[in-house]
């Protein structure tokens, strides 16, 4: 007989022993919650304001863009894709919907229908992004990375080419207060940004986890040939994660030029790495099949956590990317030995 | 060297087991220098622990080993390797990305004298000697990649004599080769015979074990069942001492009405290279079997009906309808199922459940509103689903099916299509390296199956097994259909002919 034993005789041989239950801790999918917690308990004794009201709503603030990028970047992962392109979208969202709504010169300057109009162009121009993104890697059978790689270049130089048509500085700006509020109002205490990317975040978790295209995400990212013979439809499902990461990649777009009142070629232009390091610390798999909303809120919860320490802290920049640098190494150093655990189990 | 009378290799009393379960219970067998010993049995009977220990790869806790007269006790590996064992996997050891002679020397490269350079010529000069000794005709230079499986398979084989083996052990070595390349490496074997090396093979392929070997040693359950010279074991003995039972059992027997309706046809199917001008029905609860070599296009066939490869020409009519250029899901929606010859690479997601594979063809069922699937209603067609497979495990949540055996594997398969009460199931080799027990449960379900009405295409390389099973076999050869059998009891002879391509015209009656 082959020795593998049955898998369930093996999860009930964890001890219940102080020791089985730090494992089980570890083991758990809240793993990277743990660790921020961990890391708050830490650094609080050289930043006492890190449990203040006031840093919170910051680190809320700051995670809402990053977060609502993520969660769109976690789908294409999940189909075994990545998206490069999410920045330059962003960039091409926001200087677009400037264009349509900014008081000084826009397309439907001073109209009462310029934001809804903008935001829907926004989104517009992500989702299209996303399906030329989509269509070179599902009909021209390209990898993701070099597809996107491309069309990141392409829609970075194209977003401040765009600029120079509607603007004579580097950015489209007097965007009106109704838009700009976005970023400042809240409902009932509730930041609009926080409500908008909770419920986008809410809706991306059901879509995942309990739908029939959540499962065609994951069956695809598996074994996209073992999904066909299914009777799933591959391409329009990697087509679907590359439009919802255009999709949410707008959304962070709007959240910048709000912040900003102006479009601007290069909001959210550093954000590419912090993204991919936010979801893959969360536990979703590079290589595809494997992957959740929650993880991704949380990665993205530590990775802003960590700057904003460091910040109060008073570091200089080259000193946050070394902490940074290390602290997401030992980070996944973790989470691989983790993984090897759990695989051995 | 030894002579022909004393074994090179001798086996005794070997012991092994694990957690406390003894999985090797005083296994003995002993093979002659170039003589061949076949070693069959079911999975789980202790051939991969007894082949791990001659290995090196673990060590027993009894009995001992000899080795051309001398104590044979492998620490790891490679003392085994280098006391002239050697293996050819059924999953080969080579590096696709390097060329011929860089895999035959990958791990021992000669070097220019001092220097940290690799001796091209010298590796050259004797990889050219060791491929003409197993016949193989590829450059030295030509990659791996670009070789075919037999041709990969003698690459290795090519390995193991230029390390000088004296013992090769053969692991499922025709799994994934064509009948002519099955052929070339039995020449080869025969020619590694006359050389005086000592073979030990492996499979489940029982005839071509019987033709390859002198000797045949059967387990059961980690227990010597028998060992005898060929020429005194008949293939029904040989399946009698693997199951413990005897064989007429093996293929249930059925009710077989044979007379429904006329359910599915394909007619002038054609695709050049793989299909030339194909027609055939089948009726409501009849098994048609396909039989063709591989290579014939029989499982093309297959993938072009169930919309995974195109066709140029041709009508697929189901129930009446007409099923114009189908993809994998209008042919589900059709009425047709589809298992694949790959359980592992198309017909599961290995690191999923036993639940996520089972409703994965058919999770419009398991929804409800806006496509929001019922966790509880997967649950339990799930575990309907194990409890009318008999699955081994009824965790069905939790349990991946990496961790299955291969006969569970291909029941939660079939089970994942039995769930949308296929019209036509298309069967590419159900059994294919499954156990005699799990593919007489595998049998029982096919069987179960006609029963209720649907129709199967039943597609296998074990004529037995088609014989076995259908009501009629058609004979697939270089992309034609060359025969159809109707009557009981099939003549085997005939079948095989037709197969191979020759004596089209009798066949066809």
């Amino acid at each position: 007989m082959t020795a593998v034993p049955p898998a369930h005789i093996a999860q009930s041989a964890i001890p219940r022993s102080g020791m089985g239950r730090l494992l089980k801790l570890v083991l758990s999918e809240y793993f990277i919650l743990v660790l921020c917690l961990l890391y708050v308990a830490g650094i609080y004794p050289f930043v006492p304001e890190i449990l203040t009201w006031g840093v919170w709503s910051n680190i809320l603030g700051d995670m809402m863009p990053l977060l609502v990028v993520a969660i769109g970047q976690t789908f294409v992962l999940i189909v075994a894709g990545i998206d490069l392109s999410i920045t330059a979208i962003i960039s091409m969202a926001a200087v677009v919907g400037a264009s349509v709504m900014t008081g000084t010169g826009g397309y439907l300057s001073g109209s009462a229908a310029a934001v809804p109009i903008a935001i829907l162009v926004m989104l517009l121009v992500g989702v299209g992004i996303g399906f030329i993104n989509g269509m070179s890697i599902v009909w021209l059978n390209m990898p993701s990375f070099i597809v996107t790689l491309a069309t990141r270049m392409f829609f970075a130089g194209a977003a401040i080419w765009f600029v120079t048509f509607h603007s004579t500085s580097s950015s489209i700006a007097d965007l009106p207060r109704s838009f700009s509020n976005f970023s400042t109002g809240s409902f009932s205490g509730i930041p609009y940004t926080v409500l908008v990317v909770g419920m986008i975040a809410v809706v991306a978790h059901v879509f995942l986890s309990r739908t029939r295209y959540g499962r065609w995400i994951y069956a695809v990212g598996a074994n996209p040939k073992a999904a066909r013979v299914s009777g799933i439809p591959v391409e329009r499902t990697i087509m679907m994660a590359f439009l919802i990461s255009g999709a949410c990649a707008s959304v962070a777009a709007m959240i910048y030029a709000a912040r900003m009142q102006t479009g601007s070629p290069i909001a959210g232009e550093n954000i590419l790495l912090d993204v991919i390091g936010a979801v893959v610390i969360g536990g979703t798999s590079l290589f595809g099949g494997k992957g959740k909303i929650i993880w991704t809120v949380f990665g993205v919860l530590f990775l802003v956590i960590l700057d904003t320490s460091m910040k109060l802290l008073g570091a200089s920049l080259f000193a946050i990317y070394i902490i940074k640098g290390s602290v997401i190494l030992l980070a996944a150093m973790m989470d691989t030995l983790r993984n090897r655990i759990l695989a051995e189990r | 060297m030894t002579g022909a009378s004393t074994p090179f290799l001798r086996v005794e009393g070997v012991r092994k087991s694990f957690f406390g379960v003894t999985v090797l219970h005083d296994v003995s067998f002993a093979v002659e220098a170039g003589k061949a010993l076949g070693l069959v049995g079911e999975n789980g009977s202790g051939k991969s622990t007894s082949m791990n220990i001659l290995g090196g790869v673990i060590q027993p806790e009894a009995g001992s080993m000899f080795l051309g007269g001398e104590a044979y006790a492998p620490a790891d590996p490679k003392q085994a390797a280098a006391a002239g064992v050697a293996f050819i996997h059924q999953e080969l050891n080579l590096f696709h990305n390097l060329t011929v002679e860089e895999n035959l020397f990958v791990d021992a490269f000669p070097r220019r004298g001092v220097l940290p350079l690799i001796d091209r010529r010298a590796i050259r000069a004797s990889t050219e000697e060791v491929l003409a000794e197993v016949d193989l005709q590829v450059k030295p230079s030509t990659l791996v990649a670009k070789l075919s499986q037999g041709e990969r398979q003698l690459v290795e084989i090519a390995k193991a004599v230029s390390r000088n083996a004296r013992l090769i052990i053969f692991d499922e070595p025709t799994t994934s080769l064509t009948r002519p390349e099955v052929e070339r490496l039995f020449a080869i074997i025969e020619r590694l015979k006359q050389r005086g090396i000592a073979i030990i093979y492996i499979s489940h392929a029982l005839e071509d074990v019987i033709s390859v070997c002198e000797t045949i040693t059967v387990l059961r359950d980690g227990h010597l069942a028998g060992t005898a010279p060929k020429d005194d074991l008949t293939l029904q003995q040989i399946i009698a001492m693997m199951v413990g039972r005897s064989i007429d059992t093996i293929y249930p027997q059925r009710l077989r009405s044979g007379g429904g309706d006329r359910i599915f046809s394909v007619s002038g199917l054609s695709q050049p290279g793989v299909a030339e001008n194909v027609s055939f029905d089948i009726r409501q609860g009849e098994i048609v079997g396909l039989s063709g070599l591989m290579g014939s296009g029989r499982s093309e066939l297959a993938r072009m009906i169930f919309g995974l490869d195109p066709f140029r020409r041709g009508v697929i009519t189901i129930n009446g309808k007409p099923l114009n250029d189908p993809t994998p899901r209008s042919a589900m929606d059709a009425g047709i199922a589809f298992l694949t010859e790959d359980r592992r690479g198309e017909g599961l997601l290995m690191d999923f459940t036993v639940s996520e594979n089972t409703v994965l063809a058919s999770l419009r069922s398991v929804a409800g509103a806006l496509g929001i699937l019922d966790k509880r209603a997967i649950s339990r067609v799930s575990l309907d689903m194990a409890s009318a497979m008999r699955l081994s495990t009824d965790r069905v949540d939790d349990t991946q099916v990496k961790h299955l055996s291969g006969g569970n594997q291909q029941k939660v398969v079939i089970g994942k299509w039995l769930r949308r009460q296929p019209v036509l199931f298309i069967l590419d080799e159900p059994t294919r390296g499954i156990d005699v027990g799990a593919k007489q449960e595998v049998y029982r379900i096919i069987n179960g199956l006609v029963e209720r009405g649907s129709a199967v295409l039943l597609i296998s390389s074990e004529i037995e097994e088609l014989m076995g099973l259908s009501d009629r076999i058609l004979a697939l050869s270089r992309g034609e259909m060359v025969g159809s059998f109707d009557s009981k009891p099939f003549d085997r002879e005939a079948i095989m002919a037709a197969a191979a391509g020759v004596g089209k015209l009798e066949a066809a009656e």
